[in-house]
């Protein structure tokens, strides 16, 4: 689960990490108001007016603005930015509505750096990678100049060493062109230890601050915040419920995952129903080396009940763009028969306007296979996933 | 011989009073596997009785600890159904226990969790399969998981995979062409896990009753590239694989918490790559898996 930056930042002063004065704004007029705000409060000459979605990359797509002129001048933009389309390298080429803006307090920034921590699979543990080169694309820097990224593994039962802080700190040159070296080390080493501590209590899948500042008077803040929870820890969160934005995520796949499904939205015309993330993916791999696009990925999960299926073959039936649909199941604890009374339920009550390929293996195929015959639907069964991927694309294309 | 488990292994359920612990310890049992515990804290006393092979009536003592279990019948393998909130302290309880290994069928598990929970398992004896599995089997002798019993049979593939129906597709294939299986392991499909494709691997190039291993990798991580890197310099029997994934979008999780193409890396290409570099012979669509190891043999 995503949240957006001013909940990220939010979060990051609840632990101590200092962050820049800011106020979130639905409307031009809050923004307004905001800026009159910041401006009396920090007597700093200018405000930063940024777009608030679920997806990086928002100076470069236009999101971020800095604003000289004051309060009115700050409406003018956040009318702008409000409504807008915001098209990132992370929000492909359609964009995402602007919904929210945070005004923030501008600050005097001497450098910007990059802090990252993500679960690495390898060490099975925390990976905290910090980098001189801040406010850009952090996947561009490892690709190009991967020495440029220093690494840490966090040993879960001890934290992040205070070695390890200083090792990062002394790494980056942290205190090079500070007023006040001391001062600036010591924040630097508080600002990750609190944030190894942030990401284990608050099972983070990933946490950024790109970038993390150092200001002319050898402050260190963190200037953005982005932090994605892990959904399998969600029912020990029950404050999550709030931070979630559900204009930021697709509708299909927040339905799908209402009804204990894995979907994903892809561009194609064949719908896919299968059983088990990994032959759901084969699914999808083997209709596109038959010259097909899948629809989407759909993963019913091991032990789906007749409803389960039944509302999965809806979403899929009632996508627009779906000229096929592909069932591929190889039941195990799933039973073929059980999959075959959610088929036939859903397209009673839909109807079925495009052609449908069912494949069936495994417990109860036999039963399942003579339903789908009784039921008087235009199934066409189909042997093995070959014959059922090579069947499907061909009716499309019919 | 197989690997891990056999005829003579003894085994505790966690979690065999609940429902998918109550429904597969059932049909473990119908397979032939020795359930001899199980546990679920609170209905100590209790007997969970499922028919065994030939209808003949299993009875099963059921115990509030592990530790208790394993004591009074020998356990030495545990299988985990216990919801994902409570499923890490059912590992370290059953490797406290002293079980060799620990089968984690469960889903859903906090990666912090299970992150915690491999620190706690160094320098220990116990291995983890797992979690988000569908567990082991050896075919006519020991079932502990969630796999249809059924679509396998006794021989000398062993089958190693990080997804659960893409494993039964394998070897539903590798069945239909008469080739038989030594052990099949669902290693799992979360980003932290026990045991990995080189632990696997090397166990399959150490048994005598093992001829040739299929394994089955899937986007993200970058554990295939490892697996790549043992077969080149070990392995000194036949491998066949299959990546999941290739048409996967990068960015997005496909639904196993491991399977995401990010920042670039651990795409399908790359390890189809890393995988024939090291003499692997990929299977070019799901549905040529089986034929794609029988003719390496």
């Amino acid at each position: 689960m995503k949240i957006h930056e001013y909940q990220g930042k939010q979060i990051f002063a609840k632990y101590g990490i200092p962050v820049p004065k800011g106020v979130v704004a639905f409307t031009a007029e809050e923004a307004q108001k905001a800026a009159e705000q910041l401006l009396a409060e920090t007597k700093a000459p200018v405000v930063v007016v940024k777009a608030q979605i679920h997806a990086g990359g928002r100076g470069k797509g236009g999101g971020v603005k800095v604003v000289k002129d004051g309060p009115s001048a700050v409406k003018d933009v956040a009318g702008k930015l409000l409504g807008m389309q915001l098209v990132t390298h992370q929000t492909g080429p359609e964009g995402q509505q602007v919904r929210r803006l945070y005004i923030e307090q501008g600050l005097d920034i001497a450098r910007e750096l990059y802090l990252g921590m993500v679960v690495d699979r390898e060490t099975r543990r925390i990976a905290l990678m910090a980098s001189t080169e801040g406010g850009v694309e952090i996947e561009k820097v490892a690709e190009e100049t991967p020495e440029k990224i220093l690494t840490k593994y966090i040993d879960p039962v001890i934290g992040l060493g205070a070695y390890q802080a200083r090792e990062l700190a002394f790494g980056l040159r942290i205190t090079d062109g500070s007023p006040d070296p001391k001062k600036t080390l010591k924040q630097f080493v508080s600002i990750v230890t609190r944030l190894c501590e942030l990401f284990e209590k608050e099972d983070c899948s990933l946490c950024e601050v790109n970038p993390l500042i150092v200001t002319k008077q050898g402050d260190v803040v963190a200037l953005d915040s982005k932090i994605n929870f892990d959904d399998n820890a969600a029912d020990r969160h029950p404050g999550w419920a709030e931070l979630r934005d559900v204009d930021e995520e697709d509708p299909v796949e927040l339905e799908a995952k209402a009804a204990g499904l894995s979907y994903v939205s892809l561009d194609g015309d064949i719908g896919c129903l299968v059983n088990g993330a990994g032959l759901a993916m084969s699914t999808m791999d083997i209709i596109q080396h038959y010259g097909g696009q899948p629809a989407n990925f759909l993963d019913v999960g091991g032990g789906a009940t007749k409803e389960q299926v039944t509302r999965a073959f809806k979403m899929i039936l009632s996508s627009p763009k779906v000229k096929g649909i592909f069932v591929n199941i190889f039941g195990g604890i799933m039973k073929c028969d059980v999959i075959a009374e959610g088929v036939i339920a859903a397209t009673k009550e839909l109807g079925l306007k495009v052609p449908l390929v069912v494949r069936l293996e495994g417990t109860n195929v036999e039963q399942g296979k003579a339903l789908l015959q009784n039921s008087g639907l235009a199934i066409q069964p189909a042997d093995t996933m070959a014959d059922g991927a090579q069947k499907i694309v061909a009716a499309i294309r019919g | 011989m197989a690997i891990l488990v056999g005829k003579d292994t003894r085994v505790v359920v966690q979690g065999i009073t609940g429902s998918a612990g109550k429904f597969h310890a059932a049909q473990c049992i119908a397979y032939g596997t020795q359930i001899v515990a199980g546990c679920t804290p609170g209905r100590g006393g209790e007997t969970f009785s499922a028919p065994g092979p030939g209808d003949k009536p299993v009875n099963v003592p059921v115990f509030d600890t592990v530790t208790e279990a394993v004591k009074q019948t020998g356990a030495t393998v545990s299988c985990i159904f216990v919801p994902a909130l409570g499923a890490a302290d059912a590992i370290l309880e059953a490797a406290d226990a002293g079980c060799d290994l620990v089968v984690c069928i469960t889903e859903g598990i906090p990666v912090m969790d299970m992150i915690r929970t491999r620190r706690a398992l160094a320098g220990r004896k116990t291995r983890l399969i797992g979690p988000n599995c569908p567990g082991i089997i050896t075919p006519g002798a020991c079932k502990i998981g969630i796999m249809p019993g059924h679509i396998h049979k006794v021989g000398k593939i062993g089958v190693v995979s990080r997804s659960g129906t893409l494993t039964y597709e394998a070897v539903g294939q590798l069945t239909a062409l008469g080739l038989g299986q030594s052990t099949c392991i669902g290693i799992g499909g979360d980003p932290v896990g026990g045991l990995d494709f080189v632990d696997v691997l090397s166990l399959f190039n150490d048994d005598p009753d093992t001829y040739a291993v299929m394994m089955m990798g899937e986007i993200g991580g970058n554990a295939e590239e490892r697996a790549a890197d043992y077969i080149k310099t070990r392995m000194k029997k036949p491998v066949a694989g299959f990546i999941a994934g290739t048409t996967a979008p990068p960015g997005k999780r496909m639904g196993h918490a491991g399977a995401i193409i990010s920042g670039g890396k651990g795409t399908a290409a790359d390890k189809i790559a890393a995988l024939e570099a090291a003499g692997v012979k990929v299977a070019p669509t799901p549905s040529e898996m089986g034929v794609t190891l029988k003719s390496m043999l």
